[in-house]
């Protein structure tokens, strides 16, 4: 069925439409700007889930494309478009939507208008960048999520140490995504330069064979804003602070939803448009990676605060996703795309239980706590099931993605798997010694003899994410099948361009890098360039 | 004898600009009633007719007064902008003087001669021309900033601009006088002719070196920018705006015109001396400004760093070049003077509230100012989707478009540090209460229509680049 409604673009812009409309109702009225909010998240989760209804799991082509001229002078398009790759990261997206707004019902009390528009801004913002297939439509997504998320942890957060907090998630992803923008600028430069139309267009930019002087320098741009975001290790450090300051909300959009970004970037941008480069630097990048995911464990293990405990096994986790992107091959990258989906589910739902937990004690300290399964049944029930899917216990989605991971590296790099495994144990250790403290033994602390269990509101925002943590560990081809098509094209892609760009370089043929760093004489090189715009 | 043709058609806006301002001049001695008001109106109503005596230069590609003053779409791209930031400088200055209780008419008529002074700079073909519209420019504006009797600051301001202005008038006059005697005119015409057919002597390198100084002053470029922080803190804060915006797009606009057009050839030295300008103007520039307290002073060394951006626009030269100073002007136009009129109206009487702390809890106090001040902030520190954002984007790509890769990413690292100072602003606003309730805000109508009107503008060419992207380029057809 053809279907003319410009889907993509409903789902992107939606939440924005809600933020306007919040923006004009009265502050006073809390309730009301919470309903209409979390209507507009709702409708924009339908639209996602009328994206997956409409989409062809058996190709690889990019779907419901929606296009239209922008700037056309610099051949800037609004260009959207959804293929295997973004799919279940638009779907993870929509999901945690309203259940970001259900959990900060009673959460968030003060400047709930500002908070709401931030939280709906944010949405618009993420869909897009998983959305755009122009370079620069992507970067300004991409930038427009900065201003929220800074807003969210600097004006919500922690009164201590969230000004620090903040500004340091700001300038850290300023600092990355700025020299991205200069790789932008080159890259648009060069293939205009090559081929003689001067476009963003991403399909287009993905036939241009860079050369292979310059695909290196072009790569580290990209790869520094995106490792930034991911985060990689040694990037990390803004991730601690930022998830032990930010409120609960702010914690899960983060876990949830923007470090994949980074995780994204990669497999949608730098891997494929710079292949040689890539290659190349997946030893490295996967030796980080290991790093990453040890390191990450080995932290977490003695944190005393339960949610820098999580945010350092974010770390650990996303590491597992950069090593088994960095395998090429079709499980690693299969795996590490539905890790990516397996994260958002179970960390976001982790720092959820946090966050609960947080609303009735006023303290993350483990120290603080035990023996709350006794007073919070229901808890510990939600609580168990997160532990272990993080973990990657068989049967629960961590699992899944892990082994996909494991499996993908192990045929490539025997090595790297065997290092990598370790992490599971690690992780096996520092999320169960933590869930035994907290939730086990005798209630030693007073303080925790009155807690409350779940209310329906909270076990509402938790069942559908366990909904999903089941359905992936037991039954993962609903996920991986729709994937499977662009995986294998986009590494099908990358070895044919790989083979174009050495080929090319070989024969000598190439614009070196050179070409376009500043030549002795400025004037005769301007009347080069202006030559070339006249032919 | 002949008489050169004279065209007064030709310089209309700037000739309707001085009449309005002698007008204005002599009603306000009969003035006793709502004086700053009626000044205002008139002011207006002349940038108005300006306006649409500017609008057929569009088309033309002609010049007058034996090509002293040229009428092209450059002229005319940059008289409108000068109209716009004087019409929105008058708008937020009536609420600025009748807070004061300064019933400043002459205010207004300087203004005016400013904006002509201004027009004359841009469409000047002839280095004269050019340095009489640059005086007339700076007289005004050295009376201007040390309007405000009572404040010690304010003198200091107008000394400080007026003895280094001084010294760079006579830099400039002197350079030229140099390009004089080498190639024995000062119509940049002439002058590309020359260097064009023949060798170019040492005395034209350093006729050349003297002019860059001269621009390089009025545009507070390092490191002849030392002026900028004291007497833009001291100038009234609407006249700082104005400062900042307008007499910046003057002389950038001269530059680039005596530059691109009469000295293509010497663009090898120019270029090389403008990339280390450009570079060690944003990198002081932005780090300076982390320092400051007072947010005048901040957005002076903020100025500072954006002549660095537009420096690197005209490092990259060529059309992509030029055309991206022009826009990334515009954006600056809208973008500075919606922050000034903010600072204006949060400084309340006698500037007393210019500190960075007297932002805190603006956004619980005033939500819809914060958001507006927001706004501007993001366009300065260059976050889409807004005008500043376009501006920078459009320079970097000239400078990549031309090789200066390394030059870009300088450009974007010094710009990643301007976002710790700028985000500042956002966080007193928004993230820190204050000490003591502040008195609540007094707003003027014109205030908030100059507020509205740059606000729209910020996000109108921000979001939808295309029209003024392309006009920039129209624009900057002549200059090659």
């Amino acid at each position: 069925m053809e279907c003319n409604f410009p889907l993509l673009t409903f789902i992107t812009f939606v939440p924005l439409v809600g933020a306007a409309l919040v923006l004009f109702l009265n502050r006073k009225s809390q309730e009301l700007l919470r309903w209409v909010a979390i209507i507009f998240m709702v409708i924009d989760l339908i639209g996602c889930l009328a994206v997956y209804s409409l989409f062809d799991p058996t190709s690889a082509a990019v779907q419901l494309a929606e296009k239209q001229v922008w700037v056309k002078s610099w051949g800037i398009s609004y260009f959207l478009g959804v293929d295997g790759i973004s799919l279940w990261l638009v779907m993870l997206t929509g999901l945690f939507g309203p259940i970001c707004i259900l959990a900060s019902w009673k959460d968030i009390t003060v400047r709930v208008k500002e908070f709401l528009i931030c939280m709906l801004v944010m949405q618009t913002g993420m869909v897009g960048v998983f959305l755009a297939l122009d370079l620069f439509l992507f970067y300004v997504f991409w930038e427009l999520m900065l201003i929220p998320m800074y807003l969210l942890i600097g004006m919500w957060g922690n009164p201590a140490r969230r000004l620090y907090a903040a500004i340091k998630f700001v300038l850290y992803t300023v600092v990355g995504s700025l020299l991205m923008l200069v790789a932008i600028l080159v890259l648009y430069y060069m293939a205009g330069h090559a081929s003689g139309t001067y476009t963003f267009d991403l399909m287009k930019l993905y036939e241009f064979p860079v050369p292979l002087s310059a695909q290196m320098l072009m790569f580290l741009a990209f790869f520094l804003a995106f490792a930034i975001k991911v985060p990689m290790f040694p990037f990390h450090t803004w991730l601690p602070d930022a998830h032990t300051e930010a409120p609960t909300v702010g914690s899960v959009i983060l876990a949830a939803v923007l470090l994949k970004m980074g995780t994204y970037g990669f497999v949608r941008f730098a891997i494929p448009l710079f292949p040689n480069a890539a290659l190349d630097a997946a030893w490295w990048i996967g030796i980080l990676a290991l790093i990453g995911i040890v390191y990450g464990a080995w932290v977490a293990m003695v944190q005393v605060d339960v949610k820098r405990l999580v945010a350092f096994s974010s770390v650990s986790h996303l590491g597992f996703v950069m090593l088994g992107m960095f395998a090429f091959t079709v499980q690693g990258l299969q795996g590490s795309i539905l890790q990516m989906i397996n994260h958002g589910l179970s960390t976001g739902a982790l720092f959820l239980i946090v966050g609960m937990i947080y609303e009735r004690r006023h303290t993350r300290l483990i120290a603080e706590f035990g023996g709350i399964s006794k007073v919070m049944p229901l808890y510990a029930v939600f609580f168990m099931i997160f532990t272990l899917s993080s973990i990657g216990l068989p049967g629960l989605n961590g699992f899944v993605g892990e082994f996909l991971i494991l499996l993908g590296t192990f045929k490539v790099a025997p090595w790297y798997a065997v290092i990598g495994a370790s992490g599971v144990i690690f992780a096996a250790v520092y999320m169960l010694w933590m869930f035994q403290r907290v939730m086990f033994g005798e209630v030693t602390n007073p303080k925790n003899l009155p807690l409350k269990d779940l209310s329906v509101r909270e076990a509402c925002v938790l069942a559908p994410i366990v909904v999903f943590c089941v359905w992936i560990g037991v039954y993962p081809s609903t996920f991986l099948k729709p994937m499977e098509p662009s995986v294998k094209a986009l590494l099908s892609q990358v070895e044919k361009k790989k083979a174009v760009v050495l080929e090319l370089d070989k024969l000598g043929k190439n614009q070196k890098l050179s070409d376009l760093s500043p030549a002795i004489s400025v004037s005769g090189r301007n009347l080069r360039a202006e030559a070339d715009l006249t032919e | 004898m002949t008489l050169p043709d004279i065209n007064l058609g030709g310089i209309l806006p700037a000739l309707v600009l001085c009449i309005t301002g002698v007008v204005l001049m002599i009603v306000g001695l009969f003035l006793t009633w709502q004086r700053l008001a009626i000044s205002m109106a008139i002011s207006l109503a002349g940038i108005l007719v300006a306006f649409a005596a500017n609008a057929p230069l569009r088309l033309l590609h002609e010049s007058a007064f034996s090509g002293m003053v040229a009428l092209d779409p450059y002229s005319w791209f940059l008289n409108w902008m000068i109209l716009l930031a004087a019409a929105l400088t008058v708008l937020m200055s009536v609420k600025y003087f009748s807070d004061e209780g300064l019933d400043l008419y002459e205010y207004f008529v300087l203004l005016l001669f400013a904006s002509a002074g201004m027009m004359f700079m841009v469409s000047g073909t002839h280095l004269l021309v050019i340095f009489v519209g640059l005086e007339t420019l700076s007289i005004s504006i050295y009376v201007l900033a040390g309007c405000l009797p009572a404040n010690v600051k304010s003198k200091e301001s107008a000394l400080k601009y007026l003895i280094l202005g001084g010294f760079s008038s006579a830099i400039f006059l002197y350079g030229a006088a140099l390009l004089y005697g080498t190639a024995g005119s000062l119509a940049l015409a002439d002058l590309a002719k020359f260097f064009h057919s023949g060798t170019i002597a040492p005395t034209a390198k350093v006729g050349m070196g003297l002019l860059l100084i001269g621009f390089a002053f009025k545009a507070a470029a390092v490191p002849f920018h030392m002026w900028t922080p004291d007497v833009y803190e001291g100038a009234p804060t609407p006249l700082t705006g104005f400062m900042a915006v307008g007499v910046k797009a003057a002389a950038f606009a001269a530059f680039v015109r005596v530059f691109f057009g009469a000295l293509p050839e010497l663009q090898a030295s120019w270029s090389q001396i403008l990339w280390l300008v450009a570079v060690l103007t944003m990198i002081l520039g932005n780090f300076a400004a982390l320092v400051q307290e007072n947010i005048k002073r901040m957005l002076a060394y903020s100025s500072i760093a954006h002549a660095g951006y537009i420096l690197v626009g005209m490092v990259g030269g060529g059309d992509a070049g030029a055309s991206g100073v022009l826009y990334y002007l515009l954006a600056y136009t809208f973008t500075n003077l919606g922050a000034f009129a903010v600072v204006a109206l949060v400084g309340r009487k006698g500037e007393a509230n210019n500190m960075l702390d007297d932002y805190r809890g603006l956004a619980r106090t005033h939500p819809a100012l914060a958001v507006a001040m927001s706004v501007f902030i993001f366009s300065l520190a260059g976050i889409p989707p807004t005008a500043g954002f376009m501006g920078k984007f459009s320079i970097f790509y000239a400078a990549v478009k031309a090789g200066h890769v390394w030059l870009v990413v300088i450009g974007v690292l010094t710009s990643a540090a301007s976002v710790f100072y700028y985000f500042r602003v956002l966080m007193k606003m928004y993230m820190e209460a204050p000490e003591r309730e502040p008195a609540p805000l007094q707003f003027g109508a014109g205030t908030v229509i100059a507020l509205v009107v740059a606000l729209v503008g910020v996000l109108y060419i921000g979001i939808f680049p295309k029209t003024y992207l392309d006009l920039a380029l129209m624009s900057v057809q002549p200059l090659f």
